[in-house]
This record gives C-alpha cells, sequence and structure tokens, in this order.
C-alpha cells in the first residue's frame, strides 16, 4: 500500500503561483481530506498527486511527490504509468458516451487485458466495489447516460477502481449530486478505505468532518494546518483554520 | 403571464389575425420576411419542377434520369440520357472526396488535439479562410498549373481530366470539413478527456477510443456538408477539365457534371425547346440529390447534439 510523501511541492500557472512550498506525508489507507476556500490550491494540489496538472500547458510543478519511495516527477517517469496508479473521481459525474459495460471495460483493455471473461470479472468486482452492480447488473449494455446523476458518479468510481490503483483521489465528488446520492457516496468511501488510500477534496466541512480521518487545510496556495480530523475541528492550532472552520472567513 | 404589449396597427392586425403571444409590429416584419426567405425554398423547387415538366413528358422519366447518352444537339440522333453526368459529378466527387477526406481529417485531429494552442489559433482561420476564395480563383489555379502537373505525374498528353477536377474540389472541400469536424472535436467535454487521461490512457488511446466516437456524428456531418461543396461546384469544374458527356469512370477521361451541363448549354439551348426542359430536370436531380444530403446531415447532428443533452 501507498503513503504519499509531499517535498516543498510548488505549482505555477504562468507567472501566478498557485501552490507554495506544500510538504506533507499522507499516510497509506484511511480518509484524507483537503479544505479550505475556493482558490487555495486544493484542487491544484490533488490534481498534482495523478499528475493531471501536466494537461494545461502553463503549468510548471517544481518539488517532489513520492509515492512508495519513488518520485512521481522524478526524470524519466513516464506519466501514463503514474495515472495508471492512480485513480480519479471529478467534480461532476463525467462518464464516457458508451455502455455501463464498456466505461468500466475501457481502462483495462487499453493496458492489454484482452479476454472477455477476465474482462467481464473486472466489471462486476469494480461495479461490486462501488455498490452500484445491483442496479445495473441487468443493463450493462445501456447508455452510462441513462443513470441518474449519483448512480453516474458512482459508475465513476468504478471506472477509477477499474486499473486497481492503490490510491484513489476524489475531486470535490459531491459537489452536482443531492443529499441522498451524496450519502451513497459518503457510505463507499468508508468501505474503500481499508484498501485503498483515499484523498478527498471538498468544499464541505461537514463532510470532512464524516468522513474524514484526516483533515488538512490550505489557505492561499499554502499548507496551514494538518492532523486528525476531530482534532483539526475541535482544537485547531492555526488561527486561520479556527477561523476558516468557525465561519469566519471563506 | 407576460404581458402583451400590441401597439400600432401591425400589431392590432397580428392581434387580430391571431398571433398570440406576438409582440405588436417588429414580430409580424420579421416573421414575414422569414416566410419569405424559406418560401424561396418553394419556389426553386417550383421553377424547376414546371420548367422540366416538358422534358418528363416527352423523353418519359426512365430515359431522362438513366439514358446512356447525353446528345442535347445532335441532329440526326438527339439523346437526353442523365446517366452520364451523373456518373460524371459522382466520379468527380468521388476522387475529391478519397483525397479529401483522410487529409481533411487529418489536419482536423491534427488542429484539434495536437497543436499548440498557439500553432492553431493560426492555423486554423488560415483554413476557413481558403473557404472563402471565390471559386473561379480555384478554376484558374486548375486550369493554368495543376493541369500541368497531373499531366506530367500521370503522363498524359493533357491534364484536363476528371482527375484534375477531383483534385482542385478537394481543395475546396478541405477547409469546410475541417472546420465544422474542429468545431465536432472541439465540443467534446473537456472532462472527458481528463477522465481518459486520468485512467493512465495516452493521447492517441483517448482520441481514439473516446473524443472520435464522441464527436463522430459531428464529424460524419461535415464529410457529408463538404461532398455537397463538391457535387454543387460549377465553375472550379468547368475551368478543370474538357466536359465531355462520356459515361465513364475513368479519372483519366474528360467527363461532365450536372452543375456544368446547364451552365454550358443552358445559354445555347432554345428557350422553352426540349433541351431547355430537359436542363431544368437536370436541375431538378441536382436539388433533390442536395436536399437529401442535406436532411442526412442534419439528422446526423442532431442526433449528435442530444448525447451532450
Amino acid at each position: 500500500m501507498s503513503s504519499i510523501e509531499v517535498n516543498n511541492l510548488n505549482v505555477w500557472f504562468d507567472d501566478k503561483q498557485a501552490l507554495k512550498g506544500v510538504n506533507m506525508t499522507i499516510p497509506e489507507k484511511g480518509i484524507t481530506a483537503i479544505i479550505g476556500p475556493s482558490g487555495c490550491g486544493k484542487s491544484t494540489f490533488i490534481r498534482s498527486i495523478n499528475r493531471m496538472n501536466d494537461i494545461i500547458p502553463s503549468c510548471r510543478v517544481q518539488g517532489q511527490i513520492l509515492v512508495d519511495g519513488k518520485d512521481l516527477y522524478g526524470p524519466g517517469v513516464d506519466v501514463t504509468q503514474v495515472r495508471k496508479n492512480i485513480g480519479m473521481v471529478f467534480q461532476r459525474p463525467n462518464p464516457f458516451p458508451k455502455s455501463i459495460y464498456e466505461n468500466i471495460a475501457y481502462a483495462p483493455r487499453i493496458h492489454g487485458t484482452r479476454d472477455k471473461k477476465k474482462l467481464g470479472e473486472i466489471v462486476e468486482r469494480c461495479l461490486r466495489r462501488a455498490a452500484l452492480w445491483d442496479e445495473v447488473k441487468d443493463r450493462l449494455d445501456k447508455s452510462a447516460y441513462d443513470l441518474s446523476g449519483g448512480q453516474q458518479q458512482r459508475l465513476c468510481i468504478a471506472r477509477a477502481l477499474s486499473i486497481d490503483p492503490e490510491i484513489v483521489l476524489f475531486d470535490e465528488p459531491c459537489s452536482a449530486l443531492d443529499p441522498i446520492a451524496t450519502a451513497k457516496i459518503e457510505d463507499l468511501l468508508e468501505e474503500l478505505k481499508d484498501d485503498y488510500t483515499v484523498v478527498i477534496v471538498t468544499h464541505n466541512m461537514q463532510q470532512a468532518a464524516r468522513v474524514a480521518d484526516r483533515t488538512a487545510f490550505f489557505y492561499l496556495g499554502e499548507l496551514i494546518e494538518f492532523g486528525d480530523t476531530s482534532q483539526l475541528f475541535e482544537r485547531p492550532e492555526n488561527e486561520l483554520t479556527e477561523n476558516y472552520i468557525t465561519g469566519r472567513m471563506g | 403571464m407576460k404581458l402583451i404589449n400590441r401597439t400600432g396597427a401591425f400589431g392590432r392586425a397580428a392581434a387580430r389575425v391571431g398571433f398570440k403571444g406576438f409582440d405588436g409590429a417588429p414580430h409580424l416584419i420579421l416573421f414575414i420576411i422569414t416566410l419569405i426567405s424559406a418560401s424561396v425554398l418553394v419556389a426553386v423547387a417550383a421553377f424547376l419542377i414546371f420548367g422540366s415538366l416538358q422534358a418528363f413528358n416527352v423523353i418519359g422519366p426512365v430515359e431522362l434520369l438513366f439514358g446512356e447518352s447525353w446528345r442535347p444537339t445532335s441532329f440526326f440522333n438527339q439523346a437526353f440520357g442523365m446517366l452520364p453526368l451523373m456518373v460524371g459529378t459522382f466520379l468527380v466527387s468521388f476522387l475529391a472526396s478519397i483525397i479529401a477526406i483522410p487529409i481533411g481529417l487529418g489536419c482536423t485531429i491534427y488542429l484539434a488535439e495536437i497543436a499548440h494552442p498557439r500553432i492553431r489559433a493560426f492555423l486554423k482561420p488560415a483554413i476557413e479562410l481558403l473557404a472563402g476564395i471565390p471559386s473561379v480563383v480555384y478554376g484558374l489555379f486548375a486550369m493554368l498549373i495543376l493541369q500541368g502537373w497531373v499531366a506530367q505525374v500521370f503522363g498524359l498528353q493533357h491534364g484536363y481530366v476528371a482527375l484534375n477536377g477531383g483534385i482542385i474540389l478537394a481543395v475546396m472541400m478541405i477547409p469546410i470539413m475541417v472546420s465544422l469536424a474542429e468545431d465536432a472535436i472541439s465540443a467534446v467535454p473537456r472532462e472527458l478527456r481528463e477522465a481518459s487521461y486520468a485512467l493512465g490512457a495516452t493521447r492517441w488511446e483517448t482520441m481514439r477510443s473516446v473524443v472520435l466516437p464522441a464527436a463522430m456524428s459531428g464529424i460524419l456531418a461535415a464529410i457529408i456538408l463538404s461532398i455537397m461543396r463538391a457535387v454543387g461546384e460549377t465553375m472550379a469544374v468547368l475551368m478543370a477539365f474538357n466536359q465531355t458527356p462520356i459515361l465513364t469512370l475513368d479519372p483519366f477521361s474528360g467527363v461532365q457534371t450536372m452543375t456544368a451541363t446547364i451552365a454550358i448549354e443552358m445559354g445555347e439551348a432554345a428557350v422553352g425547346g426540349l433541351h431547355y426542359s430537359a436542363l431544368f430536370a437536370v436541375g431538378v436531380v441536382l436539388f433533390v440529390i442536395t436536399l437529401l444530403m442535406n436532411t442526412i446531415a442534419n439528422r446526423i447532428m442532431s442526433r449528435y447534439a442530444e448525447a451532450y443533452r
């Protein structure tokens, strides 16, 4: 299993610095929440962990992120290999305009699994893992767009699990969902945390308090405080953190 | 409830004739203007059909549409079979398509997915500008320069052959195809690409398995609309090769397209005569072909819009 060690991470978009000297070690397994006001760099941070920021031409990254002791930003590192080992779920459900089955089978197939039986097993396992199997098992060949928003997001979680990652990143996964769908996703997070290192960005402090084992507070591109969720919410050490969680700022 | 403000004579007239929800004179005027524009379609169709009635009656629809010889001015041997003209149009458009489609799609993929934004910002308008060049200029180029190259490359006595027309039509098709297909690819949401990248897919895999399938109907519509351009083109075709109504699929022969036939022969046909009417019939066939292709393209496009509802 994988811990994530971030050493002096700096990220720029053109001249604007989005992350400033972030140091933190995210232990393996469990749920780590990233909170902070809009524009604090929390999305940039999580997107650094699977090098999604590389897509943006104006982005420049300096520093180290070690997963299992290997630097993701080291020389000669293949970006697709990095992403192959880290799952990601996005703000809005973004299933492919394909069938439910094809959404899950997509990644295993491009990574070389051709065997139909094996693909079928992966599809079932991932859908079960995402608590979606019973709802869709009779219509795997139907378009993913026929599902509700919450189901689509669970499909996206199943898709993220299809690459058999050890780390799964959630970038505000419930921001487009209603409370019931949100509760289902949160239940799911609880179940995943025993097997995966889960990092979740959320703008919802209650959500962080409900699901996360550890919480990190970002402000203006800096990591202000990082610790056990209960400690951070009940006895924050930093004044900025206290201002934010009590609603005086943000 | 929205308050409806009916003022002035037009507004009251609109209200009287029952245009509910019309907002006075401006709406009525705009409605009439739009109606006039749309009725042009009906007028053109009626104009062509009435003009062609004589030919359909005297020659017979089967002979007129599928007859194998077009000899409108022959004194002893007059024949009005449109097949050579249709095959001519098909041959030239087909040649143009097999050249333009791969090149056009290549350009599209490069511009949409590979090119740096700054390169794209320069190249895409440049390609779109090509669509604005008058066809007579393309015709001139085909007649004076391209013809010589075609003759040299294929060892012909001269290059005024169907292939020459196909090449110049391909050049004219590409900007339309690239512009429309690039729009279709750019309309694929960024989130879909990100989902694919996040799963460890390469750019190429993402393009092939996610972006292109998602944009496929838009790309198909772009292809059909650009083929319509080739089918309907007259001037460049007229100038690119010898117009000879031979029934052939040989790219190194001269052929005669439907559009060119009307353009060349209308001037010499006696008004109200059989030849004159037969040219109207050619127009009817062209009209039907373009209408069909346009309908197909629209269908495909609306299905594509539905995919991102």
